[in-house]
């Protein structure tokens, strides 16, 4: 319509490259998180359950980066999905197969399904009653799988059978799970980057900077016609999803499910995970995740009874103190290192600084 | 106004009623936008100018009254649903995207227009044509080169141009301009005056300012509100010589 403006060849401007074709060697570095899961397949015996955890909670704190990070949206009862994951997979592989895959991707429809559902319910509020809402969400799930025995076993738990060997189609043996969890770590290795994929894709997409606009500024968003409630709940929906993911990998890894899944605690704990790592930075999820276990399993080790003491003030010091979390901390490490090249970006003297003006008097 | 023979209005406003309470913040507006039209909407504090911008963008429901859009009737159309059908506004205040760069925020609005933005996995292409896109509106307002820049780190100046960037990226038929000016020092309102005179010509624009010099610059029509009703409209000729404008209006922030 802007005739002068809108058919002008763009000369003087070539658009980055995005997905693969974007790849440099300097991007070389994302190699060392999957190298290291992958050595540790190797090296770490006897840790092979220990890790399988570990990932499980990097998922599960992923999906909650997506929602909470880059959707803002702010929950306190992402468990709920965790929780219906690991239910599903374990009723599924109870009364109707052990094939792990299946299970899983039955944890995951029905745990975004839910998302959506409660999505549409809560995510006209904002603020405290958002929260709230997410509480109580996850509060009636709880209960749910409490009272409804005959399924979930109520306080005692579902023993869940051990799975069916993996990819044991067409007449292919497949992969035995293994007592020691060696096929479980690298399954479990696998889901996590396919999902991690996935999301690196949907956070750079015009869908996830559309969410990403939505929190910093909803309004805005509306003003260029966003239909800010359903791009809300289909980013909850596919958290959720991915959260029933972890919860179904838990299940087949632990072969237990508890109302522990459910519990309004691990919603706090993989909160607390995302904010140690850092939000909105996807590798955030693995360094919070990581170091959380780790330092409550060292923590624990050292006294059982004070480690949430440890975990509390581990918290308070990357609030206060460090801004973004571990992955603000490696920013600032390598930024010493690179910072000298920095630092030309100053803007020159006579522009007026955002900020230092007042926006009118009017109104 | 200026009523071109035949040509109907895009945008029409007819005895649009808003209460809070007992408070009538709007009585009985009613105006036309043709295509191309610029028309000034100016009033003292108070008057109702922002309420009828919220009132035509959505924000607000009317207790009566009617907003149509080429001859379509708007009413219980949501906000963002006005924006599809060419019913664009800029704000007072900035509501950028101030993480992002500039050029991520006019190519998320274009996403938007182009219906794209529901795009998860699969859009390489399809977005570096937005931000291609995106390029061109910058460059059309002269701020391409700060286009990889994040929005917090942008003067002032360049933050409301890029307001007015990312609206013309909607491709409005009416664009409500909401003190494109307001808080721009004096000495760089050249900028806005430059971009306003760069706006496509067929585009009806309703400009909301207090900027006076602003308004009579820009303005082939102008409508006085005050308290909530609409005082007169007329050419900026006619307008200044108005007395009844001059003792509301001009007079009172002539003593201000």
């Amino acid at each position: 319509m802007s005739d002068q403006t809108a058919t002008k060849p763009a000369l003087d401007f070539t658009p980055p490259r995005s997905g693969l074709a974007a790849l440099q060697l300097r991007d070389a570095w994302h190699l060392l998180p999957w190298g290291i899961a992958i050595a540790f397949y190797f090296y770490a015996d006897g840790f092979h359950s220990f890790g399988t955890n570990v990932l499980i909670m990097v998922l599960f704190t992923l999906s909650l980066d997506l929602a909470l990070g880059y959707a803002g949206i702010i929950t306190l009862g992402h468990a709920a999905f965790f929780g219906i994951g690991a239910y599903t997979a374990g009723v599924v592989a109870v009364h109707m197969t052990t094939d792990p895959i299946a299970g899983l991707i039955l944890a995951t429809i029905l745990a975004g399904i839910l998302g959506v559902l409660t999505g549409m319910l809560i995510l006209h509020t904002q603020g405290v009653a958002m929260f709230m809402l997410t509480l109580a969400i996850a509060s009636m799930f709880y209960e749910v799988a409490n009272q409804w025995r005959s399924v979930t076993g109520g306080d005692d738990g579902l023993t869940v059978p051990r799975s069916a060997p993996l990819l044991a189609y067409f007449g292919f043996a497949g992969f035995r799970f293994d007592f020691r969890g060696m096929t479980g770590y690298l399954y479990t290795l696998s889901v996590v980057f396919v999902w991690f994929v996935i999301a690196w894709r949907i956070v750079k997409s015009p869908f996830g900077r559309s969410l990403d606009g939505i929190r910093q500024n909803p309004r805005r968003m509306r003003a260029i016609g966003t239909p800010v409630w359903w791009r809300l709940v289909a980013m909850y929906g596919i958290s959720a999803a991915m959260a029933g993911t972890a919860g179904g990998l838990q299940a087949q890894a632990t072969r237990l499910v508890g109302l522990t899944s459910l519990e309004l605690q691990l919603s706090g704990i993989v909160a607390v995970m995302l904010v140690l790592g850092g939000e909105r930075r996807l590798y955030g999820a693995f360094l919070g995740a990581v170091f959380f276990m780790a330092v409550q399993d060292w923590a624990a080790a050292v006294n059982p009874v004070y480690w949430m003491f440890v975990i509390g003030g581990l918290l308070m010091a990357v609030v206060l103190f460090l801004e973004g979390g571990l992955m603000g901390l490696l920013d600032k490490i390598f930024g010493m290192f690179a910072g000298k090249r920095v630092e030309n970006a100053q803007p020159s003297s006579n522009e007026v600084k955002a900020g230092e003006v007042k926006t009118g008097d009017a109104k | 106004m200026s009523v071109a023979t035949g040509e109907k209005p895009v945008l029409s406003v007819r005895s649009l009623c808003k209460n809070f309470g007992a408070l009538a913040v709007t009585q009985s507006v009613s105006l036309d936008l043709y295509p191309g039209a610029r028309l000034g909407l100016i009033g003292p504090n108070g008057a109702g100018k922002t309420t009828l911008v919220n009132l035509l963008t959505g924000m607000l429901a009317p207790n009566s009254g009617d907003i149509s859009l080429n001859g379509e009737s708007i009413n219980g159309i949501r906000p963002e649903q006005r924006v599809k059908k060419g019913l664009v506004r800029t704000h007072q205040i900035n509501t950028l995207l101030m993480e992002h760069t500039m050029r991520d925020n006019v190519a998320i609005a274009v996403a938007e227009r182009r219906g794209f933005a529901w795009r998860t996995l699969r859009y390489g292409p399809q977005w570096r044509a937005c931000l291609e896109e995106a390029h061109t509106y910058l460059s059309g307002l002269g701020v391409a080169a700060a286009g990889d820049r994040r929005v917090s780190e942008l003067p002032y100046g360049q933050q409301r141009l890029l307001e007015i960037a990312i609206a013309l990226s909607l491709k409005p038929k009416v664009l409500l301009l909401d003190e494109p000016g307001a808080g721009i020092p004096s000495t760089d309102s050249h900028i806005i005056d430059e971009a306003l005179e760069k706006l496509p010509a067929e585009i009806a624009i309703l400009l909301i300012e207090h900027d006076m010099d602003l308004v009579f610059r820009f303005a082939r029509d102008i409508t006085v509100m005050v308290q909530g009703a609409v005082l007169i409209s007329g050419t900026p000729a006619e307008i200044a010589k108005n007395p009844e404008v001059r003792a509301v209006y001009l007079g009172r922030s002539q003593q201000v």
